[in-house]
């Protein structure tokens, strides 16, 4: 009875609320067709995502359709996609909570189109590449990988750079820029954002390498803070913010009125893992170490 | 084009994308008419130096090219320019101030609802513009009214 009671009230019924359009755009480079949307009849039930929906549509009305994911929880990153006219991710967006009869799923803008919903982000890594986003350290032994021991940092330190570190590298803030709809060549928010991130980090010590790739005509002087990558990122990141905290740092370091962050030191002694009492052994492996 | 294939869609939003890529927030709109404002004053600032130019020309050519340049027509024109004039300054403030990090606030953890920097500086925004607004109905009294 209590089990009955439950599933009546629970939001994840099973029940179809409604049936929607989706409207799907369709393109493969080896048919010789032009790029064309095509419509399919997808029935919806509460808490189905855009993503479901595309599932739906492949695993029933037609298996050539091709579009990426891989988590379809919202962090990896893969699913984004140009949503009834907004850069989203399609695991993260809700049939229902779009309000519509005809869901529009198209590429996400500003990338070229592999195929259907596919957009080719090697320009986007490329840039992300460009920015050296990686901690640059100036003593010999600790370019190597792994360094020879831990960094010390602050939680405070490590408040100046965490949010940019949750960017999941998905390509929407660069679908949603209206500097990148015009301009191929500009790094766009979030290679630029990263930079930021890795220049704040007190680890890191290469600022100034960074300044020569960033103080180019494509770098962040291009950005005129729309702000429409913030609003678009789904991970709360806000690139823009860190766009124009990097155009800041840049001007007042570069006119003496900021010091350069103070430099983590390396941790003298190795830390040592202590099993905390009553947290079992691991299991043993199953898998031979080479 | 080999064995049928076609190239890839570019899929860039171009100029369209300026105008309508979704709902966004004002500043995005700023940011356009940011663009068409200062291409308008660049526009202004060449007819202007051209129009100057006919002091070479003495005073007769002058004289006529002012009485020309009278018309109501043109005064409307030079209005629009003092518009677009008194946006584009007030909104380059607020972009130099943002820019440098005044106004947009600290990083901190991306906690659900998510608060973002345009957010931060929008009490900036709706001062810079109210202050544009004071300008361009100073700036058309004086056009309009006190200056005939
Ligand atoms: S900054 Fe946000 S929108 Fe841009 S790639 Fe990272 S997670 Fe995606
Ligand atoms: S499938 Fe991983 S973010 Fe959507």
């Amino acid at each position: 009875m209590a089990d009955q009671k439950e599933q009546e009230t629970s939001v994840f019924t099973e029940e179809v609320i409604k049936e929607v359009i989706f409207r799907v755009h369709r393109f493969s480079p080896d048919d010789g067709k032009p790029p064309r949307m095509q419509d399919y009849k997808v029935p919806v039930k509460r808490g189905m995502t855009v993503l479901d929906g595309l599932h739906y549509i492949r695993d029933n009305l037609d298996s050539t359709l091709s579009y990426r994911f891989s988590c379809r929880m919202a962090i990896c990153g893969s699913c984004g996609m140009f949503i009834n006219n907004l850069p989203r991710l399609a695991c993260k967006t809700q049939i229902l909570e779009l309000e519509a009869d005809t869901i529009e799923v198209k590429p996400l803008p500003n990338y070229e189109v592999i195929k259907d919903l596919v957009p080719d982000l090697s320009d986007f890594f490329e840039k992300h590449r460009s920015v050296m986003p990686y901690l640059i350290r100036e003593e010999e032994e600790e370019k190597i990988d792994p360094p020879t021991n831990e960094f010390l940092q602050t939680p405070d330190e490590l408040e100046r750079f965490l949010q940019f570190a949750y960017c999941t590298k998905c390509g929407l803030c660069l679908a949603g820029c209206p500097t990148v709809a015009t301009d191929k060549v500009f790094l766009g928010p979030m290679a630029l954002a990263q930079a930021f991130r890795y220049n704040s980090d007190t680890r890191d010590q290469g600022f100034e390498k960074r300044l020569e790739l960033l103080c180019v005509p494509e770098g962040p002087w291009r950005c005129h803070f729309a702000g429409s990558c913030s609003e678009v990122c789904p991970k709360g990141v806000d690139p823009a913010l860190g766009v124009q905290l990097l155009k800041g740092q840049i001007v007042f370091t570069k006119l003496g009125l900021k010091k350069p962050h103070k430099i983590a030191p390396l941790a003298t002694e190795k830390p040592e893992a202590k099993r905390r009492p009553g947290i079992p052994e691991a299991p043993p492996r199953t898998v031979k170490k080479e | 084009m080999a064995n049928g294939t076609i190239s890839k869609p570019e899929n860039r939003l171009g100029i369209v994308g300026w105008f309508y890529a979704g709902s966004f927030s004002f500043e995005r709109y700023a940011y356009i008419l940011h663009r068409i404002t200062g291409l308008g004053i660049l526009l202004y600032f060449l007819l202007h130096i051209f129009g100057s130019s006919a002091r070479i020309s003495g005073q007769s050519s002058w004289e006529s090219l002012m009485h020309f340049l009278g018309k109501p027509i043109f005064v409307a024109g030079e209005y629009l320019v003092f518009i677009a004039f008194c946006f584009h300054a007030m909104n380059g403030i607020r972009l130099i101030l943002g820019e440098l990090g005044f106004s947009i606030g600290k990083p901190g953890r991306p906690v659900y609802p998510y608060r973002i920097s345009l957010n931060r500086q929008r009490p900036l925004l709706v001062v810079f513009m109210i202050i544009a607004v004071i300008f361009i109905l100073l700036g058309g009294y004086d056009f309009f009214i006190a200056g005939h």
